[in-house]
């Protein structure tokens, strides 16, 4: 059953917290990306994906399927599929240690449900999520292929070989979006390359495009909405989502210098703070 | 000594086009994509006879990789055919990435490999993918002889579940194996059985050391003559019993030395059965223009120089 904004913005506080216990516990991990991506992905897997965690096989046949493309984000992604039940929440507590199934950048080498494919050097998931949707209209499964690209990792050139591709090969079944927080790790992405406008370049690309808020649920809810619409029309879409890297802590919030580094414990406890408890607790 | 009898040349290329059509045919699963190289490939038939299932990438292979390992995860058996190089050396972080660790069964169809590419020179003339491919764990590394065994070894590599490099050539080359042997991942093949040097060959080399045991023959000299289609998983038994037996090895490829086959061996037999080793393989150089024949003897690959090395072999007995 879909969730109420308010269930939403509660279970996306979780997240939040989720994130930042998990790299300050692993003392490693990238933040800033996770929590401007977090309302979108909380959108995605409680009110959007047609997926059961307990019938989950790494094939997605009969259910929506989702490519992390900018794997450095498991801190939000590993929350999410925990919250939404493909593995124990408290699990969440040995993110990136010695042995665990919540690796670094996500595999599928660990038995962790919910992964379709490993991600983490930039540029490749697009790709991949290109072939989900060619093996679902080869199967006539009807269900919809989503990934998560960054808007800096938009610099590498696959990026638009994918683009040109999935437009060829007319993947209408294909939901792409861009978290667009307009920061990378070495600075403002408008300082350290440049990749201009996005939404004209998606258009250009012959893209079905929709720009969106990151971090109004009303917002994100009319985007999917309208991005499903698109089926049928022989387009893929892109939702470039305008975000904030580290929304929801304020001195984290809009600077690339969190995209990888880890609060300190007084800072943890800062953002904890801000951030509130939630009914649905830490793990 | 077993002859051989070349039935007619072909290119091992189309030995791949004809296994992928088998294959397609037996299986709906599979699939194939190509980089603008359908043609070069021999891809035409299986494009022809499966157009739903034959997907042109245009010249993006770093995409075309993903795009595969896509398909393979929804239950596909994608083949991924181009050139050599840009197959292997443009594309080794996609194939890390989302092939060999991702551990999708896609199957990489490379093409046009090694020095006898020719004409097109280094650029595209590749002595160092099966060193890439070699070194990503749990990749199958196949580079059959001729067009019987590459249509063979397409077949193999559609039925194994898991990734696959498959290496073939441009040129007509003899064609001397059984068209209806099947190919077995993981073992070497016997070719000719001798007691005073083993000659270990692979891909157009093959038939090069065929001809170079028989002129050592007319030397007084008895040479086994071991195809070793399948470089991994590699069949350290049978390299171990052979070098036991004749005591002098030889190792031939159409590649160059670092991370080649010739390590691979020297490696199984350093650990198993200390033996003298000779080396024919490319060394460390790049390649350059000229006809795949003269290529071969430029760079010390021909017959000749596999009989010449077995000579130094055993002279270090």
């Amino acid at each position: 059953m879909a969730k109420s904004i308010q269930e939403l913005q509660t279970i996306a506080t979780q997240v939040r917290r989720d994130i930042l216990r998990m790299v300050c516990m692993a003392k490693s991990g990238h933040p800033g990306g996770s929590m401007s991506s977090t309302d979108i992905l909380t959108d995605l897997y409680f009110n959007q994906m047609k997926h059961n965690p307990a019938t989950w096989t790494r094939d997605g046949k009969g259910q929506d399927m989702f490519i992390l493309s900018a794997g450095h984000m498991t801190p939000v992604y590993y929350s999410i599929l925990a919250r939404t039940g493909y593995f124990p929440v408290s699990e969440l507590a040995s993110f990136r240690q010695m042995g665990t199934r919540l690796q670094g950048h996500p595999s599928v080498r660990k038995s962790l449900p919910g992964i379709f494919q490993a991600s983490g050097s930039l540029g490749q998931g697009l790709s991949a999520a290109c072939g989900l949707a060619m093996g679902k209209k080869l199967d006539k499964d009807d269900n919809l292929v989503y990934c998560l690209c960054g808007d800096g990792e938009s610099e590498e050139g696959q990026i638009w070989e994918a683009g040109m591709f999935a437009v060829f090969h007319k993947l209408d079944n294909l939901i792409a979006m861009t978290d667009w927080n307009g920061k990378q790790i070495d600075g403002p992405v408008e300082e350290v390359s440049g990749i201009g406008d996005l939404a004209a370049k998606w258009e250009a690309w012959g893209w079905k495009v929709i720009v969106a808020e990151a971090h109004d649920f009303e917002a994100i809810e009319k985007a999917f909405e309208l991005a499903k619409a698109g089926k049928g029309s022989g387009k893929p879409t892109m939702i470039l989502f305008k975000s904030e890297m580290g929304h929801g802590v304020d001195f984290m919030a809009g600077t690339h210098k969190w995209h990888g580094s880890v609060p300190k414990p007084e800072q943890l406890e800062d953002a904890l703070k801000q951030l509130g408890e939630t009914p649905l607790g830490d793990f | 000594m077993k002859k051989y009898t070349d039935t007619g040349k072909k290119d091992t290329r189309s030995g791949f086009g004809a296994g992928l059509l088998k294959a397609g045919q037996a299986n709906p699963n599979v699939v194939a994509l190509t980089a603008d190289l359908k043609g070069s490939l021999k891809m035409d038939a299986f494009a022809a006879e499966f157009p739903e299932r034959f997907f042109q990438c245009g010249i993006a292979e770093a995409n075309m990789i993903g795009a595969a390992a896509g398909l393979a995860i929804t239950g596909k058996i994608p083949f991924v055919g181009s050139f050599a190089e840009f197959v292997t050396g443009r594309v080794y972080d996609q194939i890390r990435q989302e092939v060999a660790y991702g551990n999708t069964n896609v199957k990489i169809a490379s093409s046009h490999a090694g020095i006898t590419l020719g004409e097109d020179g280094a650029t595209h003339q590749t002595m160092e993918d099966i060193a890439l491919m070699r070194a990503l764990p749990g990749m199958v590394v196949l580079n059959p002889c001729d067009y019987n065994q590459t249509m063979q070894a397409t077949i193999a590599a559609a039925q194994y579940e898991g990734p696959v490099y498959l290496r073939f050539g441009r040129p007509s080359v003899p064609n001397f194996t059984d068209p209806d042997q099947p190919f077995v991942i993981g073992k070497a093949i016997v070719m000719n059985e001798g007691k005073d040097v083993t000659l270990f060959a692979t891909g157009h080399t093959v038939w090069e050391a065929l001809q170079a045991a028989e002129a050592l023959e007319a030397d007084g000299i008895s040479a086994e003559v071991i195809d070793i289609a399948s470089i991994k998983p590699l069949d350290e038994q049978a390299i171990v019993a052979s070098a036991k037996k004749t005591g002098a090895v030889v190792v031939a490829e159409e590649h160059n030395m670092a991370g080649g086959l010739g390590e691979a061996v020297a490696a199984v037999l350093a650990k198993a059965q200390p033996t003298p080793v000779e080396f024919v393989n490319g060394e460390d150089k790049f390649g350059q223009s000229g006809t795949p024949s003269a290529l071969m003897a430029a760079y010390g690959l021909d017959a000749p120089h596999i009989a010449e090395a077995a000579k130094k072999a055993i002279a270090r007995k």
